[in-house]
């Protein structure tokens, strides 16, 4: 069975829309040859840079390309302004949420959320009861999923309040797009995205302990074996700040200080890209050797501030999702713009027997998955591995979630055979300091192989740039 | 800057600049083992692994010696931390360690380095193709080198970088001219006497200075003056003088807390060479001075590692 899908370029009657109609008329009239010969100079150029993601091992030819469309997807600006109104509802409501589980809890109190699913949850920390953060922000950074339906309405598939990535593709996509067809952008204005890292920049800045005139900012990063190190690497390039690692800093005195050249120096805000666990070993894994020891302790006197904070995984986790449209009425008062994909929980005895019976038509997913790992598709999956997810499933049913199998919107990608549509989604990043800041853009990810649904780079995903047109 | 980051910067730096000098050896090593047949043909070939003191190391893996040999042990072993390979290889990790620091065009220099090495058929640096390959090299570290002085900002970074290229700089030239003089004046008796021009003008054209000694003394060719060129005189970029007069700039820019023990030492051995007198190095044994000055920069390589970068 074909399935129904939303065509990001063209409308219901074939006819290319509007916002797309520059990219399609310079494709008509670009021959093909010129394209592929731009489409290998890309590949050189990203190679040469060192644009990498995959493992790093110990044989430096292990780097992998994160495969680049050069067909970028575009939305045009009326639909953005909605998307980015949706997003700020949306982040600020998870804001208020974590602020809330970690001091009143007044929407448990309240029956909104249920209190064990929070208080119970792996990624809640306790550590971080009662601590007032500055501004009440716990995630900076969120980076927001979203695709679109066959009707072409946009869902939220997973907000991702952690240390989300790939917003160096997003800018590294860019410059590379215009580099090589300098033209495109000629012949339609497309807003700029550069400006990003100054934003981090002043959100980070905002995260400071209110006490510090001019807060020293570094990023934090497991080193350069870290699949994510060129984006750790380039972000703190592009922002001018210290990409320390751990054996760099230390706390004396109540502070967190760098090792430099010139003996040590403070440090007030660290934006972390190491998970929770690893950030102190004398607080969280103790065989940590990437954190920092007595680094909780300095963040809980105040002394220094953790982008994002500690314990944003209760709001982001995939069981905490469904209650996020509740959280925006709670706390806002209002109808969320963006909407949630309809989420089954198997911890739910009804719930848990509708999945069972309609394994073969949906996504199935473990809650604290991510990366496209531990899923079912079950359209796409074959009778014995739905069999055993379906074991797995009953063996411990409070561990997934079940979702419809939703089309993924397409857009025109470069494959062998030429052009062909293939599945997108969209990952805006959402900047939370003193006041909400978006760059009008995203990563948009694609996945390459025909009728796949999954866009992890893990998993063989491409990313396109992403344009925001007049 | 982080002590961890300006160890990278140091020692990306002194990998570049030892790559170069690889090839330097290696290319006049060829030429003169084309040259000679006699009994100079072992010395000569010994004398890379003498520089590096990789003797043992060489001898493990190979049994005669042979430039194929040599060149592939030198140029192309990976497990030969001094291979012009390995060097290559650490100056772009610890260049994609710190690239965020470093400027793009210092980091796509040393990226692009590395990936062609990779590339290169392994037939050929052992073949026919080794002087292009070591010229290959050399435009490489030149190549680094003015990237690097033309894009980076004046601060730590462009300080670390400096040092460890001159500070490897004045090794090199010290080994080279311990070593050649070793082998070709084993008493101090014979210096000014009848000797291979040949050996001599291979020294020479191994750190660029023959057409540079032809320029400033309009003469044969005399060890004394040869020694007087790469030892003192600092009007020749890799002579032990001009390269201090870098290492000793570069010192007094670095800011550092309780660094007096390097600066002291740098500032001492800068003295030296600036005001030695060749006669009395000669009367005093060159072979004796070079390892003094030998030692004093190893010391001053743990001495900075010590005040800046971190333990080692």
């Amino acid at each position: 069975m074909k399935r129904r899908h939303y065509d990001e370029m063209h409308g219901a009657d074939g006819d290319v829309r509007a916002h797309f109609r520059a990219l399609a008329d310079w494709l008509a009239e670009t021959p093909a040859e010129r394209v592929a010969e731009k489409r290998r100079e890309a590949d050189l150029l990203f190679h040469r840079v060192g644009i990498t993601f995959a493992v790093y091992g110990d044989d430096a030819g292990a780097e992998r390309l994160i495969p680049f469309d050069t067909i970028p997807r575009v939305i045009p600006k009326a639909e953005w302004d909605a998307i980015v109104k949706g997003l700020r509802q949306r982040v600020t409501a998870l804001n208020r949420f974590l602020h809330d589980v970690y001091h009143e809890q007044e929407i448990l109190k309240a029956g909104v959320v249920p209190a064990e699913q929070v208080l119970t949850n792996e990624a809640y920390q306790v550590s971080m009861l009662g601590l007032d953060l500055p501004n009440r922000i716990y995630s900076h950074v969120s980076g927001v999923d979203l695709v679109r339906h066959e009707d072409g309405t946009y869902y939220v598939l997973e907000d991702n309040l952690r240390t989300p990535s790939g917003v160096s593709y997003m800018l590294e996509n860019r410059k590379m797009m215009m580099r090589l067809f300098p033209e495109l952008f000629a012949r339609q204005h497309v807003h700029p995205v550069e400006h990003y890292p100054g934003l981090l920049l002043e959100t980070l800045r905002a995260a400071a302990p209110p006490a510090v005139r001019d807060p020293v900012v570094a990023v934090l990063t497991p080193g350069q074996h870290n699949s994510a190190y060129f984006e750790h690497a380039f972000l703190a390039q592009q922002m001018g700040v210290e990409l320390v690692e751990g054996g760099d800093l230390f706390v004396k005195e109540g502070f967190l200080h760098m090792r430099t050249t010139s003996g040590p120096q403070r440090v007030d805000v660290i934006y972390r890209r190491i998970d929770d666990a690893f950030l102190d070993p004398l607080a969280f894994r103790a065989d940590s050797l990437l954190g920092v020891p007595g680094l909780l302790s300095v963040y809980r006197a105040g002394n220094v501030a953790l982008a994002n904070a500690i314990g944003t995984g209760v709001a982001d986790d995939k069981s905490t999702y469904p209650y996020v449209p509740e959280m925006i009425r709670f706390y806002l008062g209002e109808e969320p713009l963006l909407q949630n994909v309809p989420t089954w929980q198997c911890k739910r005895p009804q719930d848990l027997e509708l999945v069972l019976d309609k394994l073969h038509e949906l996504v199935v997913k473990e809650v604290q998955g991510s990366g496209g790992y531990g899923m079912l598709i079950g359209p796409a999956a074959k009778k014995a591995e739905i069999e055993a997810f379906r074991a797995r499933i009953k063996a411990n049913p409070a561990n997934y979630i079940a979702q419809p199998t939703l089309s993924l919107s397409t857009c025109p990608t470069f494959v062998e055979q030429g052009l062909a549509p293939r599945h997108v989604d969209l990952r805006p990043y959402v900047l939370s300091g003193k006041v909400m800041e978006l760059v009008p853009g995203g990563l948009t990810r694609v996945a390459l192989r025909e009728g796949s649904l999954v866009v992890n780079s893990s998993q063989g995903g491409g990313t396109k740039d992403t344009w925001v047109v007049d | 800057m982080l002590s961890r980051v300006a160890d990278r910067i140091f020692w990306m730096s002194r990998q570049m600049e030892r790559a170069e000098n690889m090839a330097r050896i290696l290319g006049v090593t060829s030429n003169l083992v084309l040259l000679d047949t006699g009994k100079l043909q072992e010395q000569n070939l010994l004398a890379p692994l003498s520089i590096t003191e990789t003797e043992a190391a060489y001898r493990e893996r190979h049994d005669k010696l042979a430039l194929p040999a040599l060149i592939e042990f030198m140029a192309l072993d990976e497990k030969n931390p001094c291979s012009i390979y390995s060097c290559l290889k650490w100056a772009r990790e610890n260049a994609h360690a710190v690239r965020w620091l470093i400027t793009s065009e210092m980091w796509e220099t040393l990226n692009a380095t590395w990936l062609e090495m990779r590339a290169i058929p392994r037939s050929r640096v052992t073949g026919a193709g080794a002087t292009a390959f070591f010229d290959w090299v050399k435009e490489r570290s030149h190549l680094f080198r003015g990237v690097t002085y033309g894009t980076i900002v004046r601060g730590e970074a462009f300080n670390f970088s400096r040092l460890g290229t001159f500070l490897e700089r004045a090794d090199n030239t010290a080994r080279i001219l311990d070593v050649k003089y070793h082998i070709l004046l084993p008493s101090v008796e014979d210096v000014g006497g009848a000797l291979d021009y040949y050996q001599w003008a291979a020294l020479l054209r191994s750190v660029s200075a023959f057409e540079t000694y032809r320029q400033l003394y309009r003469d044969q060719i005399f060890p004394i003056k040869v020694a007087h060129l790469l030892i003192l005189e600092r009007r020749m970029p890799r002579s032990l003088a001009a390269c201090f007069d870098q290492v000793k700039e570069a010192m007094a820019r670095i800011r550092g807390q309780k660094d007096e023990p390097a600066k002291r030492l740098a500032y001492e051995l800068h003295a030296r060479l600036s005001y030695a007198d060749v006669e009395e190095v000669f009367q005093g044994g060159l072979h004796e001075f070079l390892t003094t000055v030998l030692t004093d920069i190893g010391e001053l390589g743990s001495r900075v590692q010590r005040a800046y970068l971190g333990a080692v």
